[in-house]
């Protein structure tokens, strides 16, 4: 039984977020069921999709080149996302002190992250260029011959690793201003109990600020799921495949070789994967995550 | 008085000890951050000054941080050489409608959210913020297909129409906002005779400057850079955006890198990011600190 003031709330409600639910509708729920469907037909994007079941997933569990791109975007998440975040949270460290010049610094190094896309891809393929790049001159200095950074297989995806580190600045204003959070009395507490520095960032700042440190964590494991600007930009998935991201690949296979079908296998493996890593995440976050009020989610 | 003299002396040596440590701390944090920030800023600084080199100072070996003669022509040359007017037009005509539908529609759906507790609005909140992990490559195809079936593949809106039905974070991220916002004032505004949209706009928005201000400059860089959509929809060359259109200097058509072209086109694309980092910089910080958007 609705009351009055109930249905007056719901109506309201419903009117207020109407453009969300038809978005949601039209632009998030048909796109995943339909790419499901799609996922089970010979597509060509063109003509109407034919039925062929299992056909793309058994031909993409059996394709070399799928599994390079999976093998090429778990290596750049796995190397550069924890790295990112321990930078992260070194510079927030090293600035959440009382120094001159504090605000110069943090704007310096927040700065860069905000040039993402195509200009940085064209500043950093720039950097990287053998023969007159920035990267290889600064190693000169040290008398380090630098290899071919983006031009050789070996080094293409520590190449763009390497990049994603002058786009700390985001994470790190984040993690400057949990920092900031944490309450004066809490450390000031620790410290006449004859805490140590370490010890006292161990045992306080550290699960004080971990919700934010594991929201930045989801963020960048989803975000590096779905590289695609440097690929399309810097590589083109080259030398050899080393920089075949799996949204590169996907892109390719849809748009290039309008294999459709295919490709939204790609996409719904991609949204499953991209489900259980934010549930695993979660789960494990259970455990390490302090959440103010002690009640953990 | 022999132990509380020497209590005390240990409590002055530790005190002192402790205020040395923190300088010397203090001090190499200090000189890290000087190297980080050179670091971070060099790349930039050899964008602008290698935009103002010759193309044949560009080839140098090694790589000079200041011109031998300053090629103003550098800058018209990328207008002639791309259609880089047209294309800069396209993405700031895009950009600019894009935050404007995004703030109005995330800030009408996040007061819904907020104000009222109708029937369904936890699952509703709940898809909601399910749909902030739903990754854009995975829906892309179906996407692409409505939107040719609606004859927009060419045109600019693919890019735009989505917009105006809020984005997720942003709703989120305004739904706390407007939740914290005190319940007197809208009390105050029943008593004066306010509609709800009314006290939309004239209590809640008014409020939320901050937040808005930062979804703004956010959304707008988020157009701004975004490369796979127009990739996506636009063919013809008058069509594309400033991202498309750089693109296309790293692609196999030059011989040679043309690396004093590649560095303006970098620096004009970077000019609209630098003026709103200017103009709202404190907001920025503010904004982040408040929201915790990236």
């Amino acid at each position: 039984m609705l009351t009055r003031e109930m249905r007056r709330e719901t109506l309201l409600m419903y009117a207020f977020i109407s453009p969300w639910v038809i978005g949601f509708v039209v632009f998030a729920l048909f796109p995943i069921l339909a790419s499901l469907y799609y996922s089970f037909t010979d597509y060509d994007i063109i003509h109407s999709p034919q039925w062929i079941g299992l056909g793309n997933y058994k031909e993409m569990f059996a394709d070399d080149l799928y599994w390079n791109s999976v093998m090429v975007t778990l290596k750049y998440t796995f190397i550069s996302v924890p790295l990112q975040l321990l930078l992260a949270m070194g510079f927030a460290l090293l600035l959440n002190q009382k120094l001159p010049f504090k605000g110069f610094f943090r704007t310096a190094m927040y700065f860069p992250s905000m040039v993402s896309g195509v200009a940085m891809s064209l500043l950093w393929y720039w950097v990287f260029n053998p023969q007159i790049g920035l990267f290889n001159y600064m190693l000169s200095w040290f008398g380090v011959k630098g290899p071919a950074w983006l031009m050789d297989p070996n080094t293409a995806l520590y190449s763009l690793i390497i990049m994603s580190f002058w786009g700390v600045g985001g994470a790190m204003i984040i993690f400057l201003a949990g920092l900031q959070g944490v309450p004066t009395s809490l450390l000031e507490a620790a410290r006449l109990d004859g805490a140590g520095r370490l010890s006292i960032f161990w045992h306080v700042t550290l699960p004080m600020i971990s919700p934010v440190l594991l929201f930045q964590l989801i963020l960048g494991v989803i975000e590096s799921f779905q590289v695609f600007t440097q690929a399309f930009v810097m590589t083109h998935g080259g030398p050899n495949y080393s920089t075949w991201f799996y949204v590169y690949g996907l892109y390719t296979s849809a748009f290039k070789e309008y294999r459709a079908g295919y490709s939204s296998a790609m996409a719904w493996v991609l949204l499953i994967v991209v489900l259980i890593v934010t549930y695993i995440i979660m789960k494990l976050s259970n455990r390490y995550v302090y959440y103010e009020g002690g009640k953990s989610r | 008085m022999i132990t509380s003299n020497r209590m005390q002396e240990s409590g002055v040596w530790t005190a002192a000890r402790s205020r040395h440590r923190v300088d010397l701390t203090r001090i190499v944090s200090f000189i890290l951050l000087v190297i980080i920030t050179l670091i971070m800023l060099m790349p930039l600084a050899f964008m602008v000054t290698t935009s103002f080199k010759s193309q044949r100072e560009t080839m140098q070996y090694p790589p000079t941080l200041f011109p031998e003669s300053l090629q103003f022509s550098n800058y018209t040359e990328i207008f002639s050489r791309l259609q880089f007017g047209t294309m800069y037009q396209n993405s700031l005509m895009i950009a600019v409608i894009t935050v404007l539908a995004t703030l109005l529609s995330s800030s009408l759906v996040a007061y819904g959210f907020a104000r009222f507790r109708g029937k369904g609005r936890n699952l509703m909140f709940m898809l909601l913020l399910s749909t902030m992990m739903l990754p854009y490559p995975a829906i892309m195809i179906p996407q692409f297909v409505l939107f040719s079936k609606l004859g927009w593949v060419d045109t600019f809106l693919p890019l735009i129409v989505p917009a105006f039905f809020g984005s997720a974070y942003n709703i989120f991220l305004l739904r706390q906002f407007f939740a914290n916002l005190p319940e007197e004032l809208f009390d105050a505004g029943r008593m004066d005779g306010c509609t709800e949209i009314g006290m939309y706009w004239k209590i809640a928005l008014p409020l939320s400057g901050a937040a808005m201000a930062t979804i703004a400059i956010f959304s707008f860089i988020y157009s701004w850079n975004d490369l796979l959509t127009p990739v996506l929809y636009l063919n013809s060359a008058d069509k594309f955006t400033l991202p498309v259109g750089m693109a296309s200097l790293t692609s196999s058509k030059f011989r040679v890198a043309p690396w004093h072209l590649l560095m303006v086109a970098s620096v004009l694309a970077l000019l609209p990011i630098v003026v709103l980092f200017i103009l709202a910089q404190k907001r920025f910080v503010e904004g982040i600190v408040l929201t915790g958007i990236k």
